[in-house]
């Protein structure tokens, strides 16, 4: 796709987002009711649980990338991977902020160590890891392969996260859509809070996408200038 | 396969038996860090034994890491590397090679802190030993599994030697958490069917790892 059309799909993108962002605060904290027990605590809900599902998206569009780098070897799938990573640890990052602030006053503490927590966590610290690999290694194509090759072993913590409240007891509450104890009146909330997270995630992914292709291309026309001369 | 498999271990070995440069490194450390702990757990001396399969784990886990760093480091000086990517076999009978080399290391270092520990944290164990040994072994395949890949990725970085922490604690956390658990359970508890979840958690990790470092091999040794 050219430049022009580029930017005519972020600016819908953006145009969506600033919308869907009003729209969503609107849900979550004057049209969705207030929790019985919880009261106005359990409207961090509407963040928490979204920004983690958009979290694991992401890594799994990275591990897409990094098994399609390896059998491709081309650097487009590289640098969607180092997007996808890096927008990903920024959701990760919101999950792990808003969980604690929940719980401290649901839970009395900012933490426990339950196989939930533990395990997001450890995936947080493998993703922050996997940057720590692309930033250490010097060569480009290395960096992408070897990059590619941790994403792999790393993606292993996900489908964890992901079946940690279904396998194991957990004070973490259960999920609520499938054992069906969300009320009614507040799944839209949810479900739109849902997909805003999801289109600023899209947008992000690609604004990250763009910037890293220009760098290489501007890295290459360095490097053949250099060369020339 | 499993002679092509031997040979590269045996080679590591020799190396080893000649030069003594990581099992003696690992041996020291791990004490070291045996003496540490024990200073640090003064306040609970009464009920240090619930402590030790931490302390264990820990001091396991650090001097295998020394283990695993010599491994690509060594191989690299002189060239050497070059000449094992020109025998011809496939790189995943190097990897299992190495990964063979890297566990019987570390169950050795494992063998000598388990003894200090004995007798640094006055501790009797005759029964439970032979469910340690179980643990022990399952553990270390698993973290050497991943280990000896992280390690051919870490030579690459500009760190070297520094980086493979970083990057492997947070893969073998789970294989870590559930070895803890499960020494746990050994020393402190009667009841062995606890032993279950953790051996089977720590197996599926082992054995996910195993594979996927066996194919993933080939790309981090690339020239």
């Amino acid at each position: 796709m050219n430049q022009n059309g580029r930017d005519r799909v972020d600016a819908i993108l953006l145009a969506l987002l600033v919308t869907g962002m009003i729209l969503a605060l609107y849900m979550a904290f004057l049209q969705t009711p207030r929790e019985k027990t919880m009261g106005d605590l359990q409207r961090i809900f509407y963040f928490h649980v979204p920004a983690g599902i958009t979290g694991l998206t992401a890594f799994i569009v990275n591990f897409v990338c990094c098994v399609m780098y390896v059998i491709r070897r081309n650097r487009w799938w590289d640098n969607l991977a180092l997007s996808s990573v890096e927008v990903g640890v920024m959701f990760m990052t919101m999950v792990m902020i808003t969980g604690p602030l929940w719980a401290k006053p649901a839970w009395l503490v900012w933490w426990a160590w339950t196989p939930r927590l533990t395990s997001s966590l450890i995936l947080w610290l493998l993703y922050v890891a996997y940057l720590l690999v692309r930033n250490y290694v010097p060569d480009p194509d290395r960096r992408a392969l070897m990059s590619a090759v941790f994403g792999i072993v790393a993606f292993v913590d996900v489908p964890i996260v992901w079946f940690s409240i279904r396998w194991w007891r957990d004070i973490h509450p259960s999920p609520m859509l499938e054992t069906g104890g969300l009320s009614t009146s507040m799944r839209p909330g949810l479900w739109i809070c849902w997909a805003v997270f999801q289109v600023l995630f899209i947008y992000l992914l690609r604004r990250r996408f763009f910037l890293e292709s220009t760098r290489e291309e501007v890295e290459w026309l360095v490097r053949r200038a250099e060369t020339a001369h | 396969m499993l002679a092509k498999i031997l040979t590269v271990f045996r080679k590591d070995l020799l190396i080893e038996l000649r030069t003594k440069d990581s099992l003696n490194m690992m041996l020291f450390f791990g004490i070291v860090v045996l003496v540490i702990f024990n200073f640090a757990l003064e306040p609970i001396r009464d009920s240090i034994r619930s402590a030790v399969p931490g302390v264990l784990w820990v001091a396991f886990v650090f001097s295998g890491t020394l283990g695993l760093n010599r491994m690509f480091a060594a191989e690299k000086e002189n060239s050497c590397l070059q000449g094992l990517l020109m025998v011809p076999v496939d790189r995943g009978i190097i990897y299992l090679g190495k990964m063979l080399a890297a566990t019987v290391f570390m169950l050795i270092a494992e063998f000598v802190i388990f003894v200090f520990s004995l007798i640094f944290f006055n501790l009797s164990v005759w029964a439970e030993v032979p469910y340690m040994i179980l643990v022990s072994l399952i553990g270390t395949l698993g973290f050497t599994a991943v280990g000896v890949l992280l390690s051919a990725i870490s030579i690459n970085t500009r760190m070297r030697e520094v980086f493979l922490p970083l990057i492997l604690f947070p893969v073998v956390l789970p294989i870590i958490i559930n070895a803890v658990e499960a020494t746990s359970v050994i020393l402190n508890t009667v009841d062995y069917r606890l032993l279950n979840m953790p051996l089977t958690i720590m197996s599926v990790f082992t054995i996910v790892f195993t594979v996927l470092a066996y194919l993933l091999f080939d790309y981090v040794l690339e020239d």
